[in-house]
């Protein structure tokens, strides 16, 4: 049980490493990142089944007890997280290698892929607030190499907001640490959550902000997204993909994560994330449709869905946190897959612009499909993952009567749609406005190389099964919210002599 | 907490935030350098003062907390790290624009503008930049 916590962080690392030994074949770089990864897929869904099935399950790095060593710590929630990232990790990779680009020039691309991987493991998988704040640097500086790698002018430009945008977050993060410590003497989760209940109530509200804001940043949620849609489109396909699909989750998780476990919720707290979700929702999608390039509306729409999962978050009921840890999982996927699409329509089209593409419905057919499936799942039509993830927010918020967010979430999933058909009429259904800069190339059947065309249509497809078939995932997403809102068993778990 | 740490900390903050705040890239990684000092001071203002603590060498009680040492020396370590990216992006940000200052999204100034009534205006000037052509 032990090497199941601990593998899925140490296997990239050691990946990372074999991967900078291996750095002149290319080809041993390649079997070294695709066998760790299938790896950690294999071992996060063993992990998963064995918690669903024995509970909470605790391991003590280095043999430490508790409050004083560095604890980790796998629940239902971290477990399910932990398989899409994974999944999602391998999918990418693929699509990385078969597309011509950042993968086949950039020799560092494989071990640094490997430490962003470690970084994800380890923030699901953590359960020690400094420990988390070590994970998220892994990752981050993982992605910062990968949002510049080929350093043209742009990038340079866009990843210095984002690398400073993080600095600042990082620096806000140890001093809340540091206030935290000296408030509570510790940083080991399980613990705090018993220590917080001792604290005056201003003190522990101030330390729910300051989390929420730390998190916040990383996240994207309003006001604290700008850097996000500046930041994601320069990025190399593959790359935006993985970020879109895990580092703003990653934030997420981390939100729902503390503010479940470390601070019982009250009416203040909810309505301060509800006003903050209704307005990340509004804001986000209101930025996608006046953008005119396809990964900055698509950017523009994390933001949006952040959200959603946020608004889940701040009903603090079970049904609410089900459907924001089910509406967690479906965006991963579905994000993933349309910034594979979407650089499967840059790779067709030469340009993400949408005044220069046009026509794609007939010169490239199946990323019409792989793009217009996840399109309409994001909308939340029926029956794609995306309309059960809606259905169960919706249903939660009427529970709890809280309608205006409800209506909220409606009007801005409409106007997801209207988005997401502003990218399906520019690039897909009329003639380029204008004479594109680069002629379209001569594609095969696909629409791309092979490498490219399957991750992406495996993703749709999982996509389209967690819809069609989505009641076990459904199911297990209840009970990991029962388990958010209960961390008796949790802080068990850890504190067990 | 003692004061002068808390006042050394709170005037980091102060300074980093500042100049955070300006334009010039260089400014921006020292204002981004003192602010996680600031945070590194704080961290260690909030544990209990006392001897060294090496077991063997004097009382358990009067020791000081080494916890939040070891988390100082980490978040140090990490600063040390990516400030030195940031500076290469810095210098690469140079090299590339002969500038220290940082640069405006330009999609973003597109759309600020309205990018479509943009499009259009420079459509009907083709269109009568062509008619004057021909009837020459």
């Amino acid at each position: 049980m032990n090497a199941l916590l601990t593998l899925p962080i140490v296997l990239p690392i050691v990946g990372a490493a074999l991967s900078i030994v291996a750095g002149r074949s290319r080809a041993a770089q390649r079997a070294i990142s695709i066998s760790v990864l299938v790896a950690m897929t294999v071992i996060s869904i063993v992990l998963l089944v064995r918690v669903d099935r024995d509970g909470v399950t605790a391991v003590q790095a280095g043999g430490w007890p508790a409050p004083l060593g560095v604890t980790l710590v796998a629940d239902r929630f971290s477990a399910m997280m932990l398989v899409v990232a994974s999944m999602m990790l391998l999918a990418v990779l693929v699509y990385a290698i078969g597309q011509p680009g950042a993968e086949r020039h950039h020799v560092g691309f494989q071990s640094v892929y490997l430490v962003l991987a470690a970084g994800v493991s380890l923030s699901f998988l953590t359960g020690d607030m400094f420990n988390l704040f070590v994970a998220f640097e892994m990752m981050l500086t993982a992605s910062y190499v990968l949002m510049t790698l080929g350093g043209r002018a742009d990038q340079i430009r866009s990843g210095m907001t984002y690398v400073v945008i993080s600095l600042l977050a990082s620096a806000l993060f140890v001093t809340t640490l540091a206030l935290i410590y000296a408030a509570t003497g510790t940083v080991n989760m399980a613990d705090l959550a018993g220590r917080m209940t001792e604290l005056p109530e201003g003190v522990r509200s101030a330390f729910s902000v300051l989390l929420l804001v730390v998190f916040g940043i990383k996240a994207a949620i309003f006001p604290l997204f700008f850097w996000l849609p500046d930041a994601y489109p320069t990025a190399p396909s593959p790359v935006t993909a993985v970020f879109a699909g895990l580092l703003t989750k990653v934030g997420v998780y981390a939100i729902v994560r503390t503010q479940t476990l470390l601070f019982t919720p009250d009416s203040r707290s909810a309505t301060l994330i509800l006003v903050a979700a209704g307005l990340t929702m509004v804001v986000g999608v209101l930025g996608a449709i006046a953008q005119g390039d396809v990964k900055r509306i698509l950017s523009f729409n994390i933001v949006s869905h952040i959200g959603f999962m946020m608004m889940g978050l701040g009903l603090f009921t079970v049904a609410g946190l089900a459907a924001a840890v089910f509406y967690t999982v479906h965006h991963i996927v579905a994000k993933t897959s349309m910034f594979l699409a979407g650089g499967l329509i840059e790779h067709v089209g030469g340009s993400g612009r949408l005044n220069r593409l046009g026509g794609m419905v007939t010169t490239a057919p199946v990323v019409a499909v792989l793009f217009l499936i996840p399109a309409l799942s994001l909308a939340g039509v029926p029956p794609l993952s995306g309309f059960v993830a809606k259905l169960a927010l919706v249903d939660a918020g009427v529970t709890q009567r809280s309608y205006v967010i409800v209506a909220v979430a409606i009007l801005v999933s409409l106007l997801t749609l209207f988005s997401m058909m502003k990218i399906w009429s520019g690039v897909f259904w009329s003639p380029a406005d204008e004479e594109p800069e680069v002629r379209s190339r001569v594609v095969g059947p696909l629409g791309g190389p092979i490498l490219m065309v399957v991750p992406t249509t495996v993703l749709v497809a999982l996509g389209v099964a967690m819809g069609l078939a989505g009641a076990p995932i459904w199911a297990l997403s209840q009970r990991a919210a029962t388990d958010l809102l209960d961390p008796g068993n949790y802080i068990r778990a850890v504190l067990r002599p | 907490m003692s004061v002068t740490l808390a006042a050394t900390a709170a005037a980091l903050f102060a300074i980093g935030t500042y100049l955070l705040l300006q334009r010039a890239l260089t400014r921006v990684i020292i204002g981004l350098a003192i602010l996680s000092h600031g945070a590194n001071v704080l961290m260690m203002a909030s544990h209990r003062r006392g001897v060294p603590p090496i077991v063997g060498k004097g009382d358990p009680s009067t020791f000081s907390d080494p916890l939040p040492q070891a988390f100082a020396l980490t978040a140090i370590v990490i600063s040390f790290g990516v400030t030195t990216f940031l500076l290469a992006m810095a210098y690469r940000s140079w090299v590339l624009t002969h500038d220290d200052v940082v640069q405006d999204d330009l999609e973003d100034r597109l759309i600020g503008r309205g990018g479509i009534a943009d499009k259009e205006v420079a459509d009907e000037r083709e269109i009568h930049d062509e008619a004057v052509r021909e009837r020459r």
